[in-house]
């Protein structure tokens, strides 16, 4: 006569966690595609050292914390974490770059603040920024695209460039990066800034070979990939429409503003969407419903506000790119943002309404 | 703008927030009909099966019931009564498991069946028409209807609303998966329920009567249709499906767009709702005069082979349902009242029907595992992924909620409106964390509860501490007020010099007389102790220089215990004080009371003079003095056992007769101290006139007292200081073992006077005094004599008050 208790409701939509974030991660594969196919093996390389990093690392604070490791290892969140991480980076960054940001990011960021749930910043990006401060020589030799590289590199140079920092060859990262014509070839974002900088306008830095025909040679296709992939993500309701949208209608308007403003001066609306990290932060990094605003109010502005942010730091900071610093100055308004925006409950205030 | 109505008829409806999806399943039972009732073999009927207080019962144990009879009478309106759903026997009326998630049990009548189904007597009417409003009201009271959907709530509460009703809503959303009874009731009955509508509108005449039903029921729509269809202001509003607009605000708001403001009933929007199964209870009920005795529960779930909709009695156990329905016996059998979303498992399959009960559900394992069993729980860390505040049809924030509710951070929940949570289960059901957040809720809110009955509890204690306070105070004021009055009132009086104020007056004088008495008590009690002891000491320090060895310690000791006796007499003392206070009054003359013994009335002798004097100096001088008086032979007869037990030895050791000469000589001695000196007659009486009766005794002493016109202790220690020595040195005439054996001999005569005064030691001593007498020899006899006086003498002198006991253990040891 052994019955069943359980407290109601007795069903369940049946999904989980750990299926969401893969689902998340499954969700990167275009840009990832597109990252391999204009940058080569580094970003690759990268996300399997943060991957293997970040389990290593879970798995010895769950170990400390007296957790159960299996669910929790395995709930895909330290995993992509590290993807995010390893996606961001520069690609011949050396190894121990990824391995102290993901160790960083889980550990510290995401664990000592308690773990999954509990971390008021996103863990890649606070590893990001991180890494950045540290170790700026690093972090800031972004690779060219490979059809712009004097030389061919394989995957065994690349893994020789990332374990020692020089290929098989014996050319050094400096030098993997010099144009032919002999000189160092940055991102998009990274030209532009230099150009304003050396007094020309939009329209001449965008004759730079970086940029390629439209916004930025490669860099145009990886955002395509993420924006992508956040469609999908949107599409199976993995992820709320409303801080993608706000974030990207946000850079627009201040773009566009700017733009119309001083054209000579200000890159266009489409260059600030489809350069740097914007698609990637709009769908993958914002949308960390952990570290995010929760209520569909909260999010827009949260979404908006790191689109100002983006704008401003591109802009008048010292960083070419500033979704990281952006996204982690959204995560410390998060709390007030929810604060504020608490919605009316049924039945409550029905005076504010009418 | 366009009016609500004009709204519904177009076929637009307002939409509540969030809001679920789950598998419907009503497939399984939705197309076959409703079996009839079966009697089971026993009924287990719930008093109270609403919300409200329980009815009282009106049958007992061994009644013979008639299907309908009325089993609870009701005196309150929020009370429904209950009826026999069949005929037969009541065999027990006891506290079972009743339906409730926590497995609560309460009273309930258990009916045994005769399986005739006899009716009691019934009034068929036809046209309810022909009733009054109030006769309406009376029957729909009388047959126990209370709300059918979930909660309960006593029906004719609901349809006496004296508010203007505005819309009529008929219920028949049936949101919850699975449940299809008012669906099929609204197949099979329509009629019945339009005439329970039609009494309602009768009732309450609103404006408009809205039936709310999910779009998912055509058959149930299309019957509905049929039946209304030449009543104009009915209107059919066919809602979209979706989890829970059958919850009764969440359907207001779909067909009315408007919110029921939180903690008010929906009459004060004009607006009452109804269940389908309650218009069909209530149509049953006035036209049939059938009170609510079964109702229509869907059985279902993929564990029983023919899942279906059942008339059920009331109280029919949920077990003898499902095993009409095919249950087989899975291992882990999971039962469910209610729906999949707000239903709750049963802790066994006896729990019986109850008017609310609208689904019994027996999943099959694959089909409901539910994720929130203590067993199988999954959850996992909360995400914050905002789903479930998405989906709150209240608005809330639940995973907020939620983390309130793990802090137990009660102040927090209360303002995220936790207690507007309708527990619909939605959250739960997307949360992807699989965190059993209604659990949460639902021990948050109990919680809560909890902790306001304990606030009102507190609240209601200090009220009543504050109140008494209050009076306390109050009094206090009134007492020093009246006793301020009746103070003026006296002295008034006493000024007039009426014999009467002269009485009062010296009433006044023996008060402060009394006190002045008390005051001296305290001053006696504190100085005495002091006083005797030094004086004491003195004395000794005196005595003890040109005395002999022996002799003058024994002295010693003996005014030593004496001194020590001053300050337990005083006690004595202090009595005699208040009787002579009391005598001396002339008012208080008839309560007198009376001395007790002799010696107490010497000291009413002494203090009387004490008193006469009127010096607190003097008062105290004279009672440590009178106190020295009294010592006497109490103080010594324990001392007097050691040198009693010492002297024996030398008594046996030299010849009785000797002992007997030397005692008579020593008694002689005494008698003469006696005569001649005041003070030391109240020491050496222990020697000689108290071997004779107490009243020479007396006399002795107050012979002394007058003598000495109560002389102060300083003359009385003078006293005493050399003659102790005297009398040593007189005795000290003969040679030395003379004398020791006339100071046994005169110890001998003490210890045999101890009898008078106390039992006990004498009778210790004289058993001493035979063991010694037996056990000791003649040649240790002086030396040892001499020693055991020391003994004794030093021992005495450091335990005084123990001194009996001290003695005993002196002699035997020795």
């Amino acid at each position: 006569m052994a019955f069943w208790i359980a407290s109601s409701p007795h069903n369940h939509q049946q999904n989980e966690t750990s299926s969401l974030m893969r689902l998340v991660i499954y969700a990167t594969i275009p840009g990832i595609f597109a990252q391999w196919y204009f940058f080569g093996w580094g970003n690759l390389i990268h996300i399997f050292l943060a991957v293997a990093a970040a389990i290593i690392a879970e798995f010895t604070v769950l170990s400390l914390r007296n957790k159960k490791i299996k669910p929790q290892l395995f709930d895909g969140s330290a995993i992509l974490t590290a993807v995010l991480l390893g996606i961001s980076l520069p690609a011949l960054a050396p190894w121990w770059i990824s391995v102290i940001g993901s160790v960083f990011a889980i550990a510290l960021v995401k664990q000592l603040y308690g773990g999954l749930g509990h971390n008021p910043f996103n863990p890649a990006m606070a590893a990001y920024v991180m890494l950045l401060i540290s170790f700026p020589l690093q972090m800031t030799q972004w690779q060219p695209p490979l059809s712009l590289l004097a030389m061919d590199i394989q995957l065994t140079d690349t893994l020789a460039v990332i374990f020692s920092g020089y290929t098989p060859q014996g050319y050094s990262v400096e030098q993997i990066r010099t144009h032919i014509d002999g000189f160092t070839m940055a991102t998009p974002l990274d030209t532009l800034k230099t150009n304003m900088t050396l007094g020309l306008t939009v329209v001449e830095s965008m004759q730079a070979p970086t940029i390629g025909k439209h916004f930025g040679l490669g860099w145009e296709w990886i955002n395509a990939g993420f924006l992508l992939g956040g469609l999908f993500l949107l599409s199976k309701k993995a992820i709320p429409w409303s801080t993608p949208v706000s974030f990207l209608l946000s850079l627009f308007v201040c773009s566009f503003i700017a733009f119309m403003i001083s054209p000579d001066s200000n890159a266009s609306t489409m260059f600030h969407w489809f350069t740097g990290a914007t698609m990637l932060g709009a769908f993958f990094i914002l949308t960390d419903p952990v570290s995010g605003a929760t209520s569909v109010k909260g999010r827009l502005i949260f979404g908006a506000l790191a689109g100002l942010l983006v704008f401003l730091i591109r802009k008048f900071g010292g960083y070419p790119d500033a979704v990281a610093f952006a996204v982690l100055l959204c995560n410390m308004a998060a709390p007030l943002i929810d604060q504020y925006t608490r919605p009316r409950t049924y039945g409550h205030d029905l005076g504010v309404k009418k | 703008m366009e009016s609500v109505i004009e709204r519904i008829k177009r076929g637009s409806f307002s939409q509540f927030h969030g809001g679920i999806h789950p598998p419907e399943q009503k497939f399984l039972t939705c197309s076959k009909p409703i079996a009839s009732a079966q009697i089971p073999e026993q009924l287990i009927i719930p008093i109270r099966q609403h919300i409200g207080q329980a009815g009282n019962v009106i049958v007992k144990v061994g009644d013979k019931v008639l299907k309908g009879q009325i089993l609870s009478d009701c005196d309150s309106p929020m009370s429904v009564p209950i009826h026999a759903p069949t005929s037969g026997t009541i065999t027990a009326i006891k506290s079972m498991a009743i339906p409730h998630p926590s497995g609560l049990s309460e009273a309930c009548i258990i009916l045994t069946p005769d399986d005739e189904d006899t009716w009691k007597q019934r009034h068929i009417c036809p046209d309810f028409h022909l009733l009054s409003k109030t006769q309406i009201l009376e029957k729909i009271a009388n047959a126990g209807i209370s709300g059918m959907g979930g909660a309960g709530f006593p029906t004719q509460v609901k349809v006496s609303t004296l508010t203007k009703i505005n819309y009529l809503i008929i219920n028949a959303a049936e949101c919850e998966p699975y449940i299809t009874a008012d669906d099929l009731l609204l197949q099979e009955h329509s009629p019945t329920i339009l005439d329970g509508i039609k009494i309602l509108d009768h009732l309450l005449t609103p404006k408009n009567i809205l039936i709310g039903i999910e779009e998912n029921k055509a058959k149930a729509i299309a019957a509905l249709k049929k039946a209304t269809a030449d009543i104009d202001h009915i209107d059919i509003c066919v809602i979209p499906t979706k989890y829970p607009s059958g919850g009764e605000k969440q359907l207001i708001q779909i067909l009315t767009g408007q919110e029921v403001p939180s903690g008010v009933l929906p009459s004060s929007l004009g607006i009452v709702m109804q269940n389908v199964a309650t218009c069909f209870a209530i149509a049953d009920a006035v036209i049939n005069d059938t009170p609510l005795i079964k109702r229509v529960v869907t059985v279902s779930g993929q564990a029983l082979e023919k899942p279906q909709n059942i008339w059920a009695l009331i109280g029919t156990p949920v077990g003898f349902l499902t095993s009409q329905c095919g249950y087989n016996n899975s291992q882990n059998r999971h039962l469910i009242m209610g729906g999949p979303m707000m239903g709750f498992s049963l802790p066994h399959d006896q729990i019986p029907v109850i008017k609310t009960t609208n689904c019994i559900l027996a999943p099959s394992e694959i089909e409901i595992a539910s994720p929130f069993s203590s067993t199988s729980s999954k959850e996992v860390e909360c995400i914050r992924c905002g789903q479930c505040a998405d989906v709150c049809p209240a608005q809330l924030l639940p995973q907020e909620l939620q983390w309130s509710a793990k802090a137990k951070d009660q102040a927090q929940l209360e303002k995220l409106n936790l207690f507007d949570c309708i527990e619909c289960g939605a959250c739960a059901y997307v949360c992807p964390s699989q965190i059993p957040l209604v659990h949460y809720y639902r021990v948050a809110k109990a919680e809560i509860r909890q902790q306001k009955l304990l606030d009102i509890k507190a609240e209601k204690a200090k009220v009543r501490f504050e109140a008494r306070k209050q009076r306390l105070e109050r009094e206090k004021v009134a007492r020093v007020e009246k006793h301020k009055k009746a103070a003026e009132a006296r002295k008034a009086r006493m000024n007039t010099g009426t014999s009467a104020a002269k009485s009062e007056k010296s009433a006044v004088a023996d008060a402060l007389a009394r006190v002045k008495a008390k005051k001296a008590q305290a001053s006696i009690k504190q100085n005495t102790a002091e006083i005797s002891i030094t004086s004491t000491l003195e004395m000794t320090a005196e005595s003890v220089a040109p005395a002999d060895d022996s002799k003058s310690q024994v002295a010693n000791a003996i005014a030593r215990a004496k001194a020590k006796k001053i300050v337990q007499k005083n006690q004595a003392q202090i009595e005699s004080l208040d009787t002579l206070q009391n005598n001396e009054s002339p008012s208080s003359s008839q309560a007198a009371p009376v001395v007790i013994d002799k010696k107490a009335k010497l000291d009413l002798a002494i203090t009387k003079k004490t008193a006469n004097e009127n010096t607190p100096q003097a008062e105290t001088i004279s009672d440590s003095a009178n106190a020295q008086v009294d010592a006497t032979t109490k103080v010594v007869s324990p001392e007097v056992v050691n040198l009693a037990s010492v002297s024996d030895e030398k008594a046996t050791q030299a010849l009785n007769k000797k002992a007997k000469v030397a005692a008579a000589i020593a008694k002689a001695k005494a008698k003469a101290k006696t005569k001649t000196t005041a003070s030391l007659a109240a020491e050496t009486a222990f020697d000689s006139s108290q071997l004779s009766t107490t009243s020479p005794n007396i006399d002795v002493m107050q012979d002394s007292n007058t003598a000495a016109q109560v002389k102060n202790v300083a003359e009385a220690i003078a006293k005493k200081t050399p003659s102790g020595p005297q009398m040593v040195s007189n005795i000290d005439t003969a040679d030395r073992d003379q004398k020791t054996k006339i100071a046994a001999a005169a110890e001998k005569a003490k210890a045999k006077e101890l009898p008078l005064k106390s039992q006990q030691i004498s009778n210790s001593t004289s058993s001493s005094i035979k063991s010694e007498q037996d056990s000791m020899r003649a040649t240790q006899a002086d030396i040892a004599a001499i020693k055991k006086a020391h003994v004794a003498a030093v021992v005495a002198k450091a335990k005084a008050k123990k001194l009996a006991a001290s003695s005993n253990k002196l002699t035997t040891s020795e």
